[in-house]
């Protein structure tokens, strides 16, 4: 059986860092997601690549917005495609926290 | 000092924190925390229910809160704590007719009276629900609404709570981390109502969200709490495994498979659920626990489906009834590319809820003074096994209770001293150093998750739960060596250690207590102690000793 790879292009550092990306070949599987395999690098690679999610599966909390190929999307409902490498970085307009997590917090709910 | 000053610090904002929010401030509380790991109002099990809300409305007939009563008290097995089962049946109507007051939109008949439905367990039609699979989501929303309008009420988001501080005994306040500023928080709090949910993020196969890893349940055991009935981890027999599938509720397909019998295949594409006593003819009445029997024995014995489960197939129903009864989710799975008609999908069970938790009163007040706890992350009114439906009133009435109590509490109180040893802001500070380990908390999440899928799950014995005791203990035991990777500011890998550090506490009380449990009931079975045991109509209790030895007591 053949081991079916995709390949994450994925910008890396906070906002004052130059601009830096790393890539992942991770296991590709039909229909698999976006955020599958971000959570798959940092189970399995690197568990200091930032990203944010919380309800995984229901496309409800919107917390995995980001840019994907340079179109905002969210990473849990954006499938994986094998080939050439998916560029991800952080959602535009907003302040980059690190790697691939802007500040999305409303304003009156930080500290 | 400590950085914030509230009357009540509120951990967790799902619908039981934001219900505890909004009843808190109603009862008199001038100033409330609302914290949330993630989005206040987005995380958490809430948002995800797409199903139905048990509520005596009497809507479609007669019905009140002793008959939804006697559902929940047969569900449970004869564990429910009856007076938390007996509030949460009470105050259920007033909930959601609250709701409505605040705009849900509950689905109505064409009469105009709020549709009931009869789920699973229910004597009479008892569930509402806003369409269309919008029912947790609506009602997340609806909260979050009221939420922000309150002035009194402070939301944070992305703040995790990491340890309770108590002084004499008594709730202090809490500390914790902003996660995305990376800086170590302290909260002075008259009251402390935790809200987290549940734990069913701790095994590998689950419907959760990714804030249900049980950290509650350490933060309770911690500051001197007692849980109750943590051995019972409600599994849904037929959750959605494969072809992958987002935004849906992976437990969709009970009401498929009982309205239009779909089949349970083994991998080779052979019934077997007659193999396990349950000759189904037709009917598709064979109960969850059987069910679940079936599949993890079929899997057990390598007859198992590509994705590890078993296949469930509505290939012999025509298109026209696929249509009629699931007209909307049929469109929505075509735009997954899943055609019903033309091929099975895969299934298995998933960790779904948990029945278990911090043990309350109906006050919802813990055994330490001004600690509290709401929704999910409080145990004992559902016993060994959760009714349908029961989950969303569960958060809404006891949420309501928890603020209530919770107000009257830090009322009458002058603020508790507040530690001036406070070591553990010292090891938040400490471990954001940036460690360099032979392992990482990402990865030992994931063995964590595999632990309790494979030893804990809803088959156990003696010897795999002697095993996962043994794996967790060493896990907690490497916590102080693990790398940290360097850096404060929305550092994912401090977010892990803390979520490894509390979910392995909460994973030894549920295997503690299934341990302990020598007979099969509900939602625990034991694979070496078949038969229920009468004498086990009893509840369990688990503590934390000084030394942080997690026991039954």
């Amino acid at each position: 059986m053949t081991t079916l790879t995709a390949c994450l292009r994925v910008r890396r550092g906070t906002a004052d860092d130059p601009p830096r990306y790393d890539e992942f070949a991770v296991p590709f599987e039909d229909g698999a997601t976006v955020l599958d395999a971000l959570m798959w690098v940092r189970a399995r690679r690197d568990p200091s690549l930032a990203i944010r999610y919380s309800c995984i599966n229901a496309n409800v909390c919107k917390e995995c917005t980001m840019a994907i190929d340079g179109r905002v999307a969210y990473a849990c409902t954006t499938r994986l495609t094998a080939g050439a490498a998916m560029v991800l970085e952080p959602l535009p307009g907003k302040r980059v926290l690190r790697d691939l997590v802007a500040d999305t917090r409303p304003p009156r709910e930080k500290l | 000092m400590p950085d914030i000053d509230t009357d009540i610090l509120i951990v967790g904002a799902g619908g039981a924190g934001m219900y505890a929010a909004l009843s808190a401030v109603r009862n008199g509380a001038e100033r409330v925390l609302l914290a949330d790991k993630s989005l206040v109002g987005r995380g958490g099990a809430t948002v995800m229910a797409q199903m139905t809300v048990a509520a005596a409305l009497a809507e479609e007939g007669e019905d009140d809160p002793d008959l939804h009563l006697a559902d929940t008290l047969e569900a449970g097995r004869g564990l429910c704590v009856e007076p938390l089962a007996g509030a949460l049946c009470e105050d259920a109507p007033a909930r959601i007719h609250e709701m409505e007051e605040w705009r849900v939109g509950w689905a109505r008949r064409d009469t105009g009276r709020i549709a009931q439905v009869t789920a699973p367990g229910h004597s009479r039609p008892r569930c509402c629900y806003v369409d269309f699979l919008n029912t947790g989501p609506a009602v997340a929303a609806t909260l979050r609404r009221r939420v922000a309008q309150v002035s009194a009420i402070r939301r944070v988001s992305n703040l995790t709570v990491t340890d309770l501080v108590t002084s004499g005994g008594e709730i202090a306040g809490a500390v914790g981390l902003d996660l995305s500023e990376g800086r170590a928080v302290t909260i002075a709090a008259e009251a402390v109502i935790i809200a987290t949910g549940g734990l069913t993020r701790l095994y590998r196969r689950s419907s959760a969200s990714a804030n249900m890893g049980g950290d509650g349940y350490a933060l309770a055991l911690g500051a001197g709490a007692e849980l109750i009935d943590m051995e019972f981890v409600q599994f849904f027999p037929i959750g959605h495994l494969a072809p992958r599938l987002v935004g849906m509720d992976p437990i969709m397909w009970d009401p498929f498979r009982y309205k239009l019998g779909g089949r349970l295949l083994d991998g080779a594409g052979n019934e077997f659920l007659a193999r396990y006593g349950s000759d189904e003819a037709g009917a598709y009445t064979t109960p969850r626990d059987i069910a679940t029997y079936a599949i993890t024995k079929e899997v057990a014995a390598g007859r198992d489906s590509p994705h590890g489960g078993v296949y469930l197939s509505f290939e012999h129903v025509p298109h026209t009834a696929l249509e009629a009864a699931f007209g909307p989710v049929i469109d929505r799975l075509a735009r997954h590319g899943i055609d019903l008609t033309k091929a099975p999908i895969e299934v298995s069970p998933i960790a779904h809820y948990h029945m278990g938790g911090i043990a309350v009163d109906t006050r919802m007040a813990s055994r330490v003074p001004g600690l509290y706890a709401a929704g999910e992350a409080a145990g004992g009114a559902n016993g060994a096994n959760r009714l349908s439906g029961n989950a969303i009133p569960e958060a809404l009435a006891f949420g309501e209770r928890a603020g209530r109590f919770a107000a009257a509490y830090a009322a009458g109180r002058r603020p508790v001293a507040w530690p001036r040893d406070l070591d553990a802001v010292g090891r938040i500070a400490k471990a954001a150093e940036g460690r360099r380990g032979v392992a990482a908390a990402a990865e030992l999440l994931e063995g964590l998750r595999a632990v309790m899928q494979e030893d804990v799950g809803p088959f156990r014995d003696a010897a795999g739960l002697s095993r996962a005791l043994a794996r967790l203990r060493d896990m907690r035991a490497e916590l102080p060596a693990l790398a940290i990777a360097p850096g404060r500011a929305c550092n994912p890998a401090l977010a892990d250690w803390f979520e490894l550090r509390a979910g392995l506490v909460a994973a030894e009380a549920v295997a503690v207590a299934a341990l302990a449990r020598s007979e099969s009931r509900g939602a625990h079975q034991r694979d070496d102690f078949p038969a229920t045991d009468p004498a086990w109509a009893r509840n369990q209790r688990v503590a934390m000793a000084i030394d942080g030895a997690v026991a039954v007591v």
